[in-house]
């Protein structure tokens, strides 16, 4: 089903809230890779219920810093949008269609129901940071919206920030309003060469803790390095620093200097760290790898740790971003490395997710960390809260909710 | 004057046996029955509204909150959170059948990671004393409320606190990791933690704003930020209200974010120049305070760019601080604004909406012709970076007509604020004042969908009851 507006979709989910029906909510099936396969309701298969038709920017207010658009709105063309006006989407959300071996472009509505957040997520704060108001439809075929068009406010409960990354398991997202901030007139990144993972990580702690507003900081291991365009051999350590060119051209010095007692800095010019960056944001390391990847998130001096338990345990392929928080794992796609990836990232005080991986493996393991008793009571009751019937999404985050 | 719904005498008769099930779970001194002592805890920074409570207790360990918790869950009975008392919407405000739970006493910094750039503190560290304890290091907590010297991050968190840094640094949400927190039902849960983007629901921001409607926050783990290495401020007068407006407009579309843009309007600028003597112009009918950081270079950069852009508007004066201590007498006047306004009216009622910035002029002039019906004087200070409106309605708190006039004329400014597209409260939260204003923003619809969540953490209603949602809907809930 692709209604082409909010009502259609608001029918759609009333009629199978009714017979009691599944629904796969998707926008243009870019992340179908991701996360639990859906669960069946007594042996009914889910239909889907696109918002791919729901298009088109609906407000656009670059002096107020707002942009609102249907939910099945490209990213691509939010984007343009913007950019044309100087401006840019703050969380650099990531394409992951190569990754997934997907054709389609993402929608808006997806981008905010997976909360993906790029490079800038260490610095400026997460998509769902950012997302000030939703429009959405319940599982009842509700309508109900939360947040508005303004920058800051907390009336009533914050259900943009619940429904975001909520995977479309609550409510179906139809038309989303995000902040956006001016883009930086020019990009430059440090790399620092020859660290080892843990010297590379505190390197990258001290420029996040430098007064120098760094936007980014990633690490790549020599096996991964090769693939981001520029770098050439050898492990480096990234540092992105994005302003006002004159900002960007003194920032950098003082980095430079700040950061020698670790190693010698080459800088990477604008048009080089936007493709440094973009392959990073988007994981070009992995696009072509087979088996299983995960994401580990964890305080960022534990990345390092994480990292190296993992290559020892199943030889993982791994790179970090977020400044040693955010592990990115390759490794086969078996119970057993998925188990080690879990444990491993539970013992650092950290929280997994399974990213992508055969529908096989994503149906028999806990793809993110279950919750202790009480919270998956909660957790239960909320989803419950919105869609009584479990309609919507069912299984796709935790088993049997 | 909102009425509040009588207290259930079924809890009042049992007190005596109440208090004691307390004194049984605590340290004596953590439990406060005696009436001359329970008075502090009466009201809340919406000072309109008292009510002795029931029994004020003040743990000090997450494991005693929890303790209190089971116990009132098992008992049936209400609970109140409270940090400093300083919430301006009356989040804080007690009622006869209730258990205050204040947190002030859990006041210790638990832990400080600097490569890792977050603390971990207790619920009732002031805002000021998370900055405090980092700032030897060269690092600060960022959201910066009005009243940080006193208000405690518990309270932050539930109310998702802004400050006047919001447009670079966001709110209380943007800036937390981790929470420890008690469910009504007295289990210890830890959401979030030192890491980012936790699994699963999105818990971290469904609590925080929540008001206290969904469990109590005991533990919070914030990011810390290192300094900028300098900041400087300019103001900006100018002949309107439009043109000010015009102003802050092309300073966004020019994509400068300043670190701070701080609007105000003639009768601000008049109340806090006679306070604080900060040089403001008194013959503006509007004034910008923008704020940059970096180093001087960076400043003078910014700076000179953001004097270009005023200029285009045909200021009537532009004052550009040339050290740290001109900057700080350009801020005085306005963090001032709350104690000046009160030098000039017995009494004021600070309101708190948020607009989209380009209705500015639009609703200043609505507010200037309501205050000439109401006969009431109003100063309006406006973050203008994030839509944030403060009016201060002045009146006279002795005289319950101009008191009841205040509070309609304070309904009626933030019912024009949700009508130009914008939202009932920016930073305040709802608590009682606005409680009843719901229905202005919600649908009934809407409404029974945040409570259906409430009821999810809360299935007996036992978390500061009678406020945020409208009590008409309480009965269906």
């Amino acid at each position: 089903m692709t209604p082409t507006d909010e009502q259609g979709i608001a029918e759609a989910i009333l009629a199978a809230h009714d017979a009691r029906e599944p629904l796969a909510i998707i926008g243009r099936n870019s992340k179908r890779g991701l996360l639990r396969p859906l669960e069946t309701i007594r042996g009914q298969a889910a239909r889907t219920l696109s918002t791919q038709n729901l298009t088109g920017i609906t407000l656009y207010s670059p002096s107020e810093l707002i942009i609102s658009a249907r939910a099945g709105t490209t990213l691509a063309e939010l984007e343009a949008a913007i950019a044309a006006n100087g401006q840019h989407i703050i969380a650099e959300p990531p394409d992951f269609t190569a990754l997934f071996g997907q054709a389609q472009p993402q929608t808006i509505g997806g981008v905010v129901a997976a909360n993906l957040s790029g490079p800038r997520r260490i610095a400026w704060g997460a998509m769902r940071d950012h997302v000030m108001g939703v429009r959405a439809i319940n599982g009842t075929g509700e309508s109900i919206r939360s947040g508005g068009r303004v920058l800051k406010n907390v009336t009533g409960l914050d259900l943009s920030k619940l429904l975001t990354g909520s995977h479309g398991t609550l409510a179906v997202l139809t038309e989303i309003t995000l902040k956006v901030l001016p883009a930086p007139e020019q990009r430059a990144t440090l790399v620092l060469r020859g660290l080892n993972p843990a010297r590379a990580v505190a390197a990258l702690a001290a420029a996040l803790g430098s007064p120098y507003a760094v936007s980014a900081a990633a690490y790549l291991p020599a096996a991964q390095a090769g693939f981001i365009p520029g770098i050439g051999p050898g492990p480096v350590a990234l540092v992105r620093i994005e302003d006002f060119a004159p900002s960007v051209a003194y920032r950098t010095a003082r980095l430079r200097a700040d950061l020698a007692e670790f190693a010698p800095a080459d800088i990477l010019d604008d048009t080089q760290s936007r493709l440094a960056w973009s392959a990073i944001r988007d994981a070009a390391p992995f696009a072509g790898m087979q088996g299983a990847i995960w994401r580990v998130s964890v305080r960022p001096s534990r990345g390092p740790a994480v990292a190296e338990a993992l290559e020892q345990t199943f030889g993982a392929a791994w790179f970090l971003d977020w400044g040693g928080g955010l592990a990115w794992i390759a490794g086969p796609a078996t119970a057993e490395a998925h188990a080690a990836v879990a444990a491993t990232a539970a013992r650092h005080g950290g929280t997994h997710t399974l990213f992508r991986a055969p529908e096989t493996l994503r149906a028999a393991v806990a793809v993110i960390p279950p919750e202790p008793a009480a919270l998956a009571a909660i957790t239960r009751r909320v989803k419950a809260a919105f869609d009584p019937r479990g309609i919507l999404n069912p299984g796709r985050m935790h088993a049997g909710v | 004057m909102l009425p509040q719904p009588a207290p259930r005498q079924e809890t009042l008769a049992r007190r005596d046996d109440i208090v004691e099930g307390l004194r049984a779970l605590l340290p004596d001194e953590a439990v406060i029955a005696e009436p001359l002592r329970l008075k502090p805890y009466e009201t809340d920074g919406l000072t309109a509204y008292r009510q002795v409570p029931l029994v004020v207790v003040l743990p000090e360990t997450t494991e005693q909150v929890a303790a209190i918790m089971a116990f009132c869950h098992n008992q049936g009975v209400r609970v109140v959170p409270r940090g400093a008392g300083t919430s301006l919407s009356g989040g804080a405000l007690p009622m006869a059948d209730s258990v205050v739970l204040g947190l002030m006493r859990m006041n210790r910094i638990l832990d400080i990671d600097y490569p890792d750039r977050c603390a971990t503190v207790q619920a009732g560290v002031t805002n000021i004393g998370i900055t405090q304890a980092v700032a030897s290091h060269g690092f600060f907590y960022a959201p910066d409320p009005s009243s940080q010297l006193a208000c405690m991050i518990g309270g932050n968190v539930n109310m998702n606190s802004g400050g006047a840094h919001c447009l670079r640094y966001g709110v209380t949400a943007n800036n937390l990791l981790g929470l420890k927190i008690v469910t009504v039902e007295g289990e210890i849960l830890d959401i979030g933690g030192a890491h980012l983007d936790a699994a699963g629901y999105d818990w971290l921001g469904l609590l925080t704003g929540s008001e206290g409607q969904l469990a109590i926050v005991t533990e919070v783990t914030v990011r810390i930020l290192r300094s900028p290495e300098g900041a400087r401020a300019m103001l900006a007068a100018f002949r309107s209200n439009e043109v000010a407006g015009a102003c802050v407009d092309s300073i966004i579309a020019s994509g400068i974010i300043p670190v701070a843009l701080e609007f105000m309007d003639r009768p601000a600028i008049h109340a806090c120049e006679a306070y604080a003597n900060a040089g403001y112009p008194l013959d503006a009918e509007a004034m910008l305070i923008i704020e940059v950081e970096g180093s001087i270079a960076e400043q003078d950069f910014l700076l000179d760019r953001l004097k270009a852009i005023c200029a285009r508007h045909d200021p009537i004066s532009l004052k550009v601080s040339s050290s740290a201590e001109e900057s700080a007498a350009i801020w005085k006047g306005r963090k001032g604004a709350f104690g000046a306004v009160g030098r000039i009216s017995p009494d004021y009622m600070c309101m708190d909406g948020t607009i989209p910035t380009s209705q500015l002029p639009h609703v200043l002039r609505r507010i200037g012709e309501m205050s000439a019906s109401y006969n009431l004087q109003v100063a309006n200070i406006f973050h203008a970076g994030d839509g944030n409106l403060h009016p201060l309605i002045m009146f006279d708190a002795n005289d319950p007509a101009s008191f009841a006039k205040a509070e309609k004329f304070g309904a009626d400014i933030l019912t024009l604020c949700v009508e130009v597209g914008g939202c009932l409260t920016g930073e305040h939260g709802v608590g009682v004042e606005k409680r009843d204003l719901m229905h202005v923003q919600f649908t009934e619809t809407e409404l029974d969908q945040q409570r259906r969540i409430k009821s999810a953490f809360d299935p007996a209603w036992l978390l500061n009851a009678n406020k945020v949602f409208p009590l008409k809907g309480l009965a269906a809930a």
